[in-house]
């Protein structure tokens, strides 16, 4: 499989999925779905824990990979963006860690293999948890970390564990906002590999806040670049907060300086006034288009906004151009 | 590929960059300004010192936190995590400095970019270099290697290249490390000392970088350059153009990175084309009397050291200009003849006192203030004044004349229970320096003696001094009888053990009636004395009053932060070791052993200098601050001088060295270790009550207490422990009297500071003969010195009153089983002090496993519990629990 992938990322320009949270909206999920035959009585509310779902309502989330896999998506991520102890602390979830990013993993997996006409992969998705390890939450006290990185290793090696197992093709580091989160993953990984003597190819991909160009932490594309590149990486790339517009600049960086394959999975523009994304997939699809004329990436997705349509619109016009050189 | 770093920002090195500076005065071994504001916690002000260093053009900054007296992962954590929030700083790379690898770890958990680890080698072999490297490549971190094996220092070409071979071979093929993320620092040596082994050094250097940069693709060289001119120190215009010179050529062959001043890479063609020369014929080896040469030439350039010895043309001024300069310069040889001179121009013997005198004195305060005088310099001005005024004297009685001119007067002594003075004499010197008139009550005196003596004197201020923990409680004990003295006099607080959260929890709120000040060091005195007297004494007391209440307030916040383990879990998560009877090894004898008169000079090799520089308030490590920036040259004078009395003490045996040591059959029992009279193990000669520490640990720690190191009586293995008491303190009192009549407060602390010293090395040298000889367990060690300091060694010898066994009261069992005070002439006083000062004890542990540990905070129930164990009441025991007991 990992030669498989290898040389499609030199053949072509790789499409990832859409937003997962967006399809899942779409459904009017209530309290029950969520606790289905394996939370029924757990004490804490756990509408909008969403990970849960590839437990619970299995159907849907198949149905969602199945929905990109069909609009042209060459790779689907895992419904595990919170599975971590740390994310689902908040719901008192830490012990069903395992079982979210193992059966996520198989339920991908199993819809990736309905499909024969050309390979599909499966990405775990590792977020970045919702606690930072370079900036205190308290403004009084700048020295103190509310997570430290050996908490935050050990937390992703539980993740990492368990989408191997449940049987991932790549695993995704995303959505980083601070670089020392992701160090903390990426050390992870090593560990896992070495302990399983097997390696599956990584890809991360960075957060950029806004248009100072950094992320939330203060660091700057290429000292982010930088900061990952001791690990072999098949891609490095951005996502989230931007639209492909404002993301291009630092698209362009990334282009010029990663040795890896680069990829990006913006959002749908930014949000209007009701917190939505509302720009049309042809929209999108006109920005990428610069992506592309530039030769800018080697994968390219959608993030917060984008649906089986956005991906569909990216696809077709992905495949008229020749993926960025990268050794 | 190039070296690529990262802050929030990157820097990439290329072939183009030339020379990447990197910023060192964020290290607590190389700066002093730095050091104190990490142990005093002032954080804000490091910071500035690192923000000041970037935006002096530093591109990559150094932190090291290499310090005995403090915590140093705690301090690297805190440092890193605060330069994180702020972006002026934390925009360039750091380089995470210690010779620890538990400080490097904890450091690369901090840094979100690539930073640099400063240094791993092969010192202890390949596995550990190896996983090493691992780790560090798993964090993403570029790495510095120094040319140091298993045998040592690489000090010649071809030890350089094949140690930075090996580790580069080792790296690339095994570890699999980036080549490009490898620097090599092949060490940089002094030339010119006159020994013909040391002419190739800087040759070797370059030759050695040359290889690297043409055999190790990708790989950089780095080094701290100053040590190259060692031989000069003293001297900074040779020293600057030996610098110059050496990193013009060093970047010439290959040097791409370096811990130096920025300013030092542009200054080469400014130098004088003949001392270029000269120097250059020394670096480069080119002509056998290089060195002599060069010397010479050293000798004619101004500003040196020597020349200004001879200079006499200070002697064709003013007799006030040549007072001043006297001072200034601590120059007793024409202090009678120009005091002698000044008396005649005067109408009266105390103008000259109230005016050249302390015009004089006024400019070394305002030197030292400034921080362009050091400590040692300023005790040698006092000796100066002091000579002044006892020739004055005379005359100034013969006119019946007292009238005081003082600014103040100021009351000093060591508290009860206590015989440590260094420190307050320094106190006492300074003060005088300033104008004030220093009451000195010597040492171990009672608190009513000295409020009894504040009164009848009618003093200004009160300064206490003390080392040991227990001095703690006699101030509090004073504090509370001033105030029921209804005194209102200022407190002042100072000695090592004392802090200002101690000053501000335990001592200020006894003393309402006047203000209690902690003083962290001699230098501060004369500045909070000052504030205490001047006109502005009113604001600086509500400051003081606003900031004690903040730090207490502060104190209460965080107390308790640090969760205990009850006493029965702490015991549970002993450290279990497996003990065999082959680790624990049957002594030689059994019972004690008295040496006298061992010689001065065995004890000289086993000096720690370090401790001896920071008595005197120069702070940084031996040897390296003999070349510091700031206070080298006034380090190197005070070494010279400290070397020159070592030599009368050695070759006219000024002092006596004795030690004691025992050694005896032990088992433990629970956290109690039973010491036997012999080998039949039935009677037990005392019972070693041993403090187990009671922090949560993380995991796979143990809570140790040192009865872990001693096999426990029901293992049936047939262990031991030693005691020893050792003193270089006989004798001593002779000389400092004679000083002191002398007036010379200089070579009275001088040749104390030395005593401790002594006694330091004693201890050192008698647990080596314990080790190889009569305890026997290392018969084939062969260590050198400075792996003897850093205790490289198998076995520790705690001592009661420190981290791992703070209960001095186990110094009365210890003596008693040595019958040490009869036997060595050293006593205890009722704080458990030992007189003479300069005496060491504490006891031996042999096993391999055994190591210093700081005990930490206990809770009262294991004072509890250590009291039913000693059979004595709480109220009897638990005042020396005070400094340990959790609040």
């Amino acid at each position: 499989m990992k030669t498989e992938l290898e040389k499609a990322i030199k053949e072509r320009i790789l499409i990832l999925d859409g937003a997962m949270g967006t399809m899942i909206q779409r459904h009017k999920l209530e309290e029950e779905d969520f606790r289905k035959g394996a939370f029924e009585n757990h004490t804490k509310s756990l509408k909008g824990n969403n990970d849960l779902l590839s437990i619970t309502r299995p159907d849907i989330i198949k149905d969602i990979h199945r929905q990109y896999f069909q609009a042209g998506a060459d790779i689907v991520e895992t419904n595990t963006f919170s599975g971590t102890w740390i994310a689902q602390a908040d719901y008192g979830l830490e012990d069903a860690v395992y079982r979210i990013n193992y059966e996520s993993a198989k339920i991908a997996k199993e819809v990736a293999n309905e499909f024969t006409d050309k390979p599909r992969f499966v990405a775990g998705s590792i977020g970045p948890t919702n606690r930072t390890a370079s900036i205190s939450p308290d403004v009084n006290d700048p020295g103190y970390r509310a997570i430290t990185f050996d908490e935050l290793v050990g937390a992703y090696k539980e993740q990492v564990n368990a989408l191997m197992d449940g049987g991932v093709d790549i695993l995704l580091v995303e959505t980083i906002f601070d670089t020392l989160n992701a160090k903390a993953a990426l050390f992870a990984i090593d560990q896992v590999f070495e302990d399983r003597n097997e390696k599956i190819p990584i890809m991360v991909s960075g957060t950029i806040t806004d248009q100072s160009g950094r992320t939330l932490t203060g660091q700057t594309t290429e000292a982010f670049l930088i900061s990952l590149s001791h690990m072999p990486l098949l891609t490095i790339g951005l996502n989230c907060a931007l639209g492909a517009s404002l993301m291009r600049p630092y698209l362009q960086i990334l282009n010029e300086k990663s040795p890896f394959g680069v990829s990006a999975h913006p959002n749908a523009g930014l949000p209007n006034e009701f917190g939505k994304y509302d720009e049309s997939p042809e929209m999108m699809a006109s920005q990428i288009k610069e992506f592309l004329d530039e030769g800018l990436v080697n994968i390219i997705g959608g993030c917060c906004g984008t649906t089986p349509d956005h991906i569909k619109a990216i696809a077709e016009m992905a495949k008229n151009y020749k993926p960025r050189n990268f050794n | 590929m190039e070296l690529k770093l990262s802050g929030l920002e990157p820097l990439i090195v290329t072939p183009q960059s030339n020379f990447v500076n990197v910023g060192e005065r964020t290290n607590v071994t190389g700066s002093k300004a730095f050091l104190r504001m990490i142990k005093e916690g002032d954080f804000e002000a490091a910071l500035a010192v690192a923000r000041e260093q970037v935006e002096g053009g530093a591109q990559i900054i150094d932190v090291n936190m290499d310090e005995g007296m403090i915590d140093g992962k705690e301090a690297m954590v805190k440092f890193l995590n605060l330069i994180a929030s702020e972006p002026d700083i934390a925009r360039v790379p750091v380089m995470i400095d210690s010779s620890k690898w538990e400080i490097i770890e904890a450091g690369l958990k901090c840094i979100q970019g690539k930073g640099v680890v400063n240094s791993i080698s092969l010192k202890e072999g390949e596995a550990n270099f190896i996983h090493q490297a691992k780790i560090i490549k798993r964090f993403g971190a570029a790495v510095i290697v120094m040319a140091f094996d298993e045998n040592g220092q690489a000090d010649s070409y071809e030890r350089r290249i094949e140690i930075c071979k090996r580790s580069y071979d080792i790296l690339v093929d095994i570890v699999g490390f980036p080549k490009e993320d490898i620097i090599f620092d092949p060490n940089i040596f002094p030339v010119a000392t006159g020994m013909e082994e040391h002419n190739n050094n800087a040759l070797d250097f370059f030759r050695a970088t040359k290889w690297i940069r043409e055999n190790l693709p990708g790989a950089h060289v780095s080094g701290g350059v100053s040590n190259v001119s060692f031989s000069f120190r003293g001297n900074n215009k040779v020293r600057e153009a030996m610098h110059a010179a050496f990193l013009y050529h060093a970047i010439s062959n290959g040097m791409d990175m370096g811990i130096v001043n920025p300013t030092m890479l542009e200054v080469y063609t400014d130098f004088d084309k003949e001392l270029l020369e000269f120097v250059e014929d020394v670096l480069l080896n080119r002509r056998p009397d290089a060195t002599e040469r060069l010397l010479e030439y050293a000798e004619t350039v101004k500003g040196d050291g020597k020349k200004r010895e001879i200079d006499l043309s200070w002697r064709n001024v003013s007799v006030q200009e040549r007072l001043s300069h006297s001072l200034v310069k601590g120059l007793v040889e024409f202090i009678d003849e120009d005091v002698e001179e000044c008396r005649k121009l005067y109408k009266r013997p105390i103008e000259v006192i109230e005016g050249p005198l302390m015009d004089g004195m006024n400019v070394v305060g305002d030197l030292f203030g400034s921080g362009k005088m050091f400590l040692p310099q300023v005790v040698k001005s006092a000796r100066v004044m002091k000579k002044a005024v006892a020739y004055l004297l005379p005359f100034i009685e013969a006119e019946k004349d007292g009238v005081s001119s003082y600014a103040g007067r100021i009351l000093m002594a060591t508290v009860k229970g206590d015989v440590h003075d260094i420190g307050k004499n320094i106190v006492v010197v300074v003060l005088g320096c300033n104008n004030y008139e220093v009451i000195d009550m010597g040492v171990m005196v009672p608190a009513e003696k000295i409020i009894q003596k504040a009164i009848e004197e009618n003093v200004d201020v009160i300064g206490l001094s003390g080392l040991i923990t227990p001095s703690l409680d006699e101030m509090v004990h004073l504090a509370k009888e001033m105030e029921r003295a209804n005194l209102s006099i200022p407190l002042l607080i100072g000695g090592a053990t004392t802090s200002k959260v101690h000053t501000a929890v335990k001592i200020d709120q006894h003393y309402t009636k006047g203000q209690t000040v902690h003083v962290l060091d001699a230098s501060r005195s004369v500045t909070v004395v000052e504030s205490l007297l001047g006109p502005k004494k009113d604001n600086f007391i509500k400051e003081l009053k606003l900031e004690y209440a903040r730090v207490r307030e502060h104190h209460e916040k965080h107390r308790g932060a640090k969760e205990l383990l009850s006493l029965e879990a702490a015991q549970a998560n002993k450290l279990k070791i497996d003990f065999k009877q082959e680790d624990c090894a049957q002594p030689n004898f059994i019972g004690s052993q008295l040496f006298t008169n061992i010689p001065i000079a065995d004890l000289v090799p086993f000096i720690d200098w370090t401790p001896f520089f920071q008595t005197w308030e120069l702070h940084g490590r031996f040897p390296n601050i003999l070349t510091d920036e700031v206070v080298g040259v006034e380090a190197s004078k005070l070494f010279a001088d400290a070397q020159e009395m070592l030599n009368k003490i050695v070759t006219e045996k000024w002092l006596e060295a004795r030690a004691l040591i025992g050694l005896f059959p032990a088992n433990s029992v629970g956290d109690d270790i039973e010491i036997y009279e012999d080998e039949t193990r039935e009677k037990v000669i005392y019972k070693q009550i041993t403090l187990r520490q009671q922090t949560k640990k993380v995991a796979g720690q143990p809570n140790l207490a040192l009865a872990d190191f001693i096999a426990s009586k029901e293992s049936g293995i047939k262990d031991y422990i030693g005691g020893f008491v050792v003193t270089t303190g006989i004798g001593l009192e002779e000389y400092v009297q004679r000083f002191e009549a002398d007036h010379d407060d200089y070579n009275s602390i001088l040749i104390k500071a030395l005593a401790d010293r002594l006694a330091e090395a004693l201890a050192e040298y008698m647990h080596k003969e314990v080790r190889v000889k009569h305890w026997g367990y290392a018969s084939d060690e062969a260590l050198s010195n400075d792996e003897l300091i850093k205790e490289t060694y198998r076995g520790i010898r705690p001592a009661p009153g420190y981290p791992a066994c703070p209960d001095h009261q186990e110094k009365i069992g210890l003596f008693d089983i040595l019958n040490a005070t009869e036997l060595t002439g050293v006593s205890l006083t009722e704080s458990l002090a030992m007189l003479p000062a300069s005496s060491v004890s504490g006891w031996y542990f042999a096993h391999p496993d055994a190591k210093y540990f700081g005990l930490g905070k206990i809770s009262s129930e294991q004072v509890e519990n250590v009291a039913k164990r000693k059979n004595k009441s709480i109220n009897e025991i638990s005042r020396w629990y005070n400094s340990v007991l959790e609040n």
